[in-house]
């Protein structure tokens, strides 16, 4: 058999090994986008129905009896007078056949416990309101809102609904009469988190994940360019800078987890500094990111072409001038694209946030970097791992804030790279 | 932007050093089933009172206790939930680090539930059932004098009566208080049933508590994280799967999950209260006496904790799924949380 032969005879099988070689490829990201598609679909239907409540039309009677018995109009007064006997006084107008004591309370546990502050907050604001009446509609309570936004429950038998016969027949009356509604979920947005779901709110943990990050960038930025910086253009090449080089690009795959575990025992234990604090989440990150942003701030000073530096130094600069003056504002783009995806790393990392203390339950909205706090994942976590029913739809609504921060930065990274990054 | 990177570094120096002398916030550790009841105590207290709203951790009662006991000063926290009480062990290693000055507090009852899907079969177990099914050893013979590997591997070989299904057991792992008290109140419990095990435990208590609170690691007993939601979405999946969690869980599940019978007791309200229900155990926290002095609210917030309003038989806590104590021991723990009397840990001995 001549060569010819037998390659013109091997040439069907090579074309068929190719073609399933290319079926392969076609196959691996079929399935690969299938699977993000029923993540953030699952994710998105679960979590959409997180941005709006429920809210009930009541007519509020301010009674003064009630909110400013001596007619002072003293501050102190207004602020502690029982505003939950007004919301219930107005329910009762509502269902006059409601009268047992019973009955009553849990008629008014309709009604989400934070309208009473609100209440109190709209007479403080306006004194005019007390004696007159008012239409307002109030936020329910989180059973009420998960049966009117799965209102296939109401069929389910009484032991495995959320609320008992009775409060299903009010519950039906004041649909009946339009006085139910959907509105935005404003306190998700404005609030840290609660023990009641529908009171919870991602604004803290979002402050906690910028306070972190803040100082991981402030930390890790400057340190890690001049690290790279140093090793890639002034450093000489000898054992020991190798053994830093290769140190450092372990440092990249080390477990987060390792970092917590640091961040505690000197941090925490030997330096007394705060538990729960963005400080030290910030440092403990700041350690993680640090390699990414060495290695980062390295390829892209390499990707600048040595005839600049050559020109820079013929012309008489030294080395050092040729590298600040002219190498390193061509490597900034590079060098800011690995920066923002080590800080997206950073964002979404929870586990070594978990030793240092920054799982908490915590309702304050932090307001400087030694506040206790917790971030973003670790709220989803959290949240995650909440009894009430409420909870399920607040986590995946965390999970798509914290994912569109991940697309933002992400996005920002690209765009960055393309505006900005030279081709030679 | 030098000069921006400078402010931000001294402003950053003046804020760790202040937060180093002085912290007005409280600081709680501890266990996961205490947390649901302590969050809303916490969340309360802060909306009403005007000191800050306290900062709760939920690091299981072990590592509660560890971090209580490290120390005193505000890097340490000032109270730690528990689902069991403390240890000997633990009072001496708190005492060793200056931790001597501190007060228990009960605050309620937790029945621990054993649930299933809805959609299977409603069981009715014994605790010699269960112990049968989950220790690491069983009796080899009728007594129990002597033991074996754990063999079963099916319900109905344990009792006729229980469904031909696999033993699937999916609950707690050994860092939970839940864990523990699962260990004591259920299967050291069902052990004792048999004579010879219960000889043991005066001859030889190490060995007669290992084998006896020892469960099993050959695959039935299938441990979850300290994630009670986790435990409840498995249950769904798998309707042959028991699931082993705090009341406060079944009771906001009712719609998933099914309770199963302990010696012919469904895990209900009164019956938890009562004692009827054989797998329930006490909470507690212990307050760090000597940091009272310097943490603003400290004493408020076990006022609020131990008030009627909040663990009263009417109480908000009991909404959340809270078995109330006796009124009588109610008053006793409140009257001790107002004057912060000191534990003393012979209590512990004695029993």
């Amino acid at each position: 058999m001549s060569n010819t032969k037998i390659i013109r005879e091997s040439l069907k099988k090579r074309h068929l090994a190719e073609s399933r070689f290319k079926a392969y490829g076609i196959l691996g990201i079929i399935s690969a986008t299938l699977f993000l598609m029923a993540i953030l679909s699952t994710i998105y239907i679960e979590g959409k129905s997180a941005f709006k409540s429920t809210y009930i039309k009541i007519n509020i009677f301010y009674d003064p009896s009630i909110i400013d018995p001596e007619g002072t109009r003293d501050i102190e007064e207004i602020k502690f007078a029982n505003y939950r006997k007004i919301i219930k006084n107005s329910l009762k107008n509502y269902f006059p056949e409601v009268i047992g004591r019973e009955e009553l309370k849990n008629l008014i546990s309709f009604i989400s416990s934070s309208e009473e502050e609100n209440l109190m907050k709209a007479v403080l604001e306006n004194n005019e309101l007390i004696g007159s009446d008012k239409i307002v509609w109030l936020k329910a309570s989180s059973t009420i809102d998960v049966i009117n936004k799965n209102p296939e429950m109401k069929n389910l038998p009484e032991s495995n609904r959320l609320i008992s016969d009775q409060e299903l027949v009010w519950f039906n009356k004041l649909v009946l009469s339009g006085d139910v509604k959907f509105g935005l979920n404003k306190d998700f947005f404005l609030k840290a988190d609660s023990t009641e779901p529908e009171q919870a709110g991602i604004l803290g943990s979002i402050l906690g994940s910028f306070f972190t990050l803040l100082i991981t960038l402030i930390l890790s930025f400057p340190v890690a360019v001049a690290a790279g910086v140093f090793l890639e253009e002034l450093a000489p090449k000898n054992k020991f800078t190798d053994f830093i080089e290769i140190n450092i690009n372990n440092l990249a795959a080390v477990p987060s987890i390792i970092f917590g575990l640091l961040g505690l025992a000197i941090f925490l234990n030997l330096m007394h500094l705060p538990r729960s604090a963005p400080v030290v989440g910030g440092m403990v990150l700041a350690l993680m990111t640090l390699p990414t942003i060495i290695i980062a701030t390295r390829v892209s000073l390499k990707a600048v072409p040595p005839s600049i530096r050559e020109a820079a130094i013929g012309l008489g600069a030294t080395k050092f001038q040729a590298v600040i003056h002219h190498v390193l504002p061509l490597a900034v783009p590079g060098i800011a694209t690995g920066t923002i995806i080590g800080m997206s790393r950073a964002l979404g990392e929870s586990a070594p946030l978990l030793l240092i203390g920054m799982v908490a339950f915590i309702v304050d909205i932090p307001g400087s970097f030694v506040d206790s706090a917790t971030v973003l994942p670790v709220q989803i976590y959290l949240w995650k791992s909440t009894a009430a029913r409420g909870f399920v739809e607040l986590t995946a609504a965390g999970v798509i804030v914290l994912l569109t921060f991940l697309i933002l930065m992400n996005a920002l990274a690209i765009f960055v790279r393309n505006k900005f990054e030279k081709k030679w | 932007m030098k000069k921006m990177l400078y402010i931000l570094s001294i402003t950053l120096l003046f804020g760790l050093n202040y937060n180093a002398f002085a912290r007005d916030q409280i600081k709680i550790v501890g266990s996961s089933t205490v947390y649901p009841f302590a969050t809303v105590v916490a969340e309360r207290f802060g909306k009403s009172s005007g000191f800050k709203t306290p900062v709760i951790e939920s690091t299981g009662s072990g590592g509660g206790l560890k971090l209580f006991c490290a120390g005193l000063g505000t890097e340490h926290p000032d109270i730690t939930n528990a689902s069991r009480r403390i240890k000997t062990k633990e009072v001496q290693k708190c005492s060793k680090n200056g931790v001597d000055d501190i007060t228990e507090i009960k605050v309620g009852f937790d029945g621990i539930a054993l649930a299933n899907a809805k959609s299977g079969p409603t069981l009715k177990l014994s605790l010699k059932e269960l112990y049968l099914a989950l220790a690491r050893v069983v009796p080899a013979d009728k007594e129990g004098n002597t033991v074996k590997p754990n063999p079963y591997k099916m319900w109905n070989e344990i009792n006729p009566d229980l469904p031909a299904a696999p033993i699937v057991v999916i609950g707690p792992p050994p860092t939970s208080g839940t864990r523990d008290a699962f260990n004591e109140l259920a299967i050291e419990k069902g052990c004792k049933k048999f004579p010879g095990r219960k000889a043991l435990k005066k001859e030889n208590k190490k060995l007669y508590k290992a084998e006896c609170r020892g469960i099993r690691e050959d695959g039935p007993y299938v441990e979850a994280g300290e994630n009670d939601n986790l435990i409840i979405e498995k249950l769904v999946a798998d309707p042959g799967a028991i699931g082993v969690f705090g009341y406060s869980f079944l009771d906001q599940n009712r719609d998933k999950v099914k309770p199963s019978e302990i010696d012919g007791v469904l895990p209900k309200f009164e019956d938890i209260s009562s004692g009827k229900y054989p797998v329930s155990r006490s909470l507690f926290f212990y307050v760090k006496n000597a940091h009272a002095a310097v943490i603003p609210g400290i004493k408020e917030y076990v006022r609020e904790f131990t008030a009627e309003k909040a663990i009263g038989s009417d109480g908000y806590l009991i909404s959340k799924g809270l078995i109330p104590l006796p009124n009588d021991e109610r008053m006793k723990f409140a009257k001790d949380g107002k004057k912060l009397a000191k534990f003393n840990p012979k209590e512990l001995i004695k029993k």
